[in-house]
């Protein structure tokens, strides 16, 4: 079976519907499968739900889909850097659920094991588990937590092979593995196609049973948040750096 | 004088020791990494995905795929590893992180923390602090003792009961201001006591500034 599509418009032929519920990887703008996003925004797909821990920037990442009121509900941890999306959550345009952020990668992860749900210390006596079972274990409480399972996950990796095998780079990598086990059908754009064999088999993280489709998008320039920089004369010290 | 934002940060560095790892917050926090003693290893967790974070890179050299969980850019080191998100809340709530060092907005007495949300006030979203302050075994907040209204009051942030939304129940061990140093008996009934005062408070002005009940059990 051919996994490879020449484009990301061909590589979501057939996939899309309004309504659906689509998860997204990426942490602010790093690992983001930012040419999916822009075939998304081209389809004219509506009232989507969007599992992503963050919503992009303005006219960058689902910044784009924000922009054309194709989001209807954000499922996310963190959403500060967006004007668009204050803006729509305060008008009451859309629908946001805050997870904690490893509650939100804990119920991805769940979702694509099989897991239906999960108790965690995460948020307990807290907001975050209104309504939700807490249950006592060995003398502390937990809050139950439901896996998340996707009509369509959206991945960006370094390489991938024909085959749907991804490894990605660096931070890259952050919420793209599990989410790209946890929906019905999980498309990945990579930024180098190689054959089968070309990576290394134990340097796979992303195994291509979770990959049916797969486009290889070209290096193209990478946006940067937050750009933060030292000094040449500074020292070097063990972390963080001057702010 | 009360302490500077340095002076604090300097302060909660005395609180890392040989071999752990921590995970710092944003603000303040950060800088606690500029007074990790010489010859001290200490491993720096970033939650996105990272462990043995490095200092910013030379301008010129930042790589889009490589920063903190405050988005920036930032570099590697020999003792670097990567891994998913999922995998870094693994190591965070299953209690591997030795010390979280992070911001809030207000502390109670109890060890209550809210750093996340105002009511009213366009919310961004928790992050990672839930699950830091759930699953790190020792967490110390440094913040300003007081927060500065609008009109040129003040409010106090060291309180009976947090009035805000929580971030967790029963989660923070200090709380260094740029008054002082408190520590709190989090799972216990020993509430909260003052430690250390900065250079030039007095008993005084914190007693004035600080809504929380607390014992004094100040080092000769």
């Amino acid at each position: 079976m051919k996994k490879v599509f020449s484009d990301p418009t061909s590589a979501l032929a057939g996939l899309l519907r309004d309504d659906m519920t689509i998860m997204c990887g990426g942490f602010g703008l790093c690992g983001i499968p930012d040419e999916l996003i822009e075939a998304v925004k081209a389809s004219g797909v509506k009232g989507l739900t969007v599992v992503s821990n963050n919503a992009g920037v303005d006219g960058v990442g689902l910044g784009k889909l924000l922009e054309t009121r194709q989001v209807r509900k954000m499922i996310s941890s963190y959403v500060g850097e967006n004007k668009e999306f204050a803006r729509q959550f305060l008008a009451g345009e859309l629908e946001i659920e805050f997870n904690p952020q490893g509650t939100l990668a804990e119920r991805i992860r769940a979702g694509g094991a099989g897991i239906p749900a999960f108790f965690t210390k995460t948020g307990v006596g807290t907001k975050v588990a209104e309504g939700k079972e807490v249950r006592e274990f060995d003398g502390e409480d937990y809050v139950m937590e439901r896996g998340l399972f996707a009509d369509l996950a959206l991945v960006h990796a370094y390489q991938g092979d024909t085959e749907g095998n991804l490894a990605y780079r660096l931070t890259a990598r952050n919420f793209n593995p599990m989410m790209a086990t946890a929906a019905k059908v999980t498309v990945a754009q990579v930024e180098h196609l190689v054959q089968p064999g070309e990576i290394d088999a134990a340097n796979i993280h992303t195994p291509g049973i979770y990959v049916k489709r797969i486009v290889h998008v070209p290096i193209r320039e990478k946006r940067i948040e937050q750009r933060t920089t030292r000094k040449r004369a500074e020292g070097a010290a063990a972390g963080g750096g001057q702010i | 004088m009360a302490w500077t934002r340095e002076q604090m940060a300097a302060r909660a560095a005395r609180e890392l020791e040989d071999g752990f790892y921590v995970n710092l917050g944003i603000g303040i926090p950060t800088l606690v990494s500029n007074y990790i003693p010489d010859g001290m290893s200490v491993q720096l967790q970033s939650e996105n995905g990272m462990l043995g974070m490095g200092p910013f890179p030379f301008e010129g050299e930042e790589d889009p795929d490589l920063i903190n969980a405050g988005k920036q850019t930032i570099t590697a080191l020999p003792t670097t590893s990567y891994f998913s998100s999922a995998d870094s809340f693994a190591m965070i709530r299953g209690g591997h992180i030795n010390l979280s060092i992070l911001g809030a907005m207000q502390v109670a007495e109890n060890g209550d923390l809210a750093n996340w949300m105002i009511p009213g006030k366009m919310v961004k979203g928790m992050g990672g602090a839930m699950d830091l302050v759930a699953g790190v075994k020792r967490v110390v907040v440094v913040m300003e003792h007081v927060a500065k209204n609008k009109d040129g009051s003040e409010s106090a942030k060291l309180l009976k009961a947090c009035d805000l939304p929580l971030t967790g129940t029963h989660v923070v061990d200090m709380v260094i201001t740029d008054l002082g140093v408190f520590t709190i008996d989090k799972k216990g009934d020993g509430g909260m006591t003052l430690i250390e005062l900065a250079d030039g408070v007095t008993e005084e002005e914190v007693r004035a500034k600080t809504e929380a009940a607390y014992t004094v059990a100040l080092a000769a």
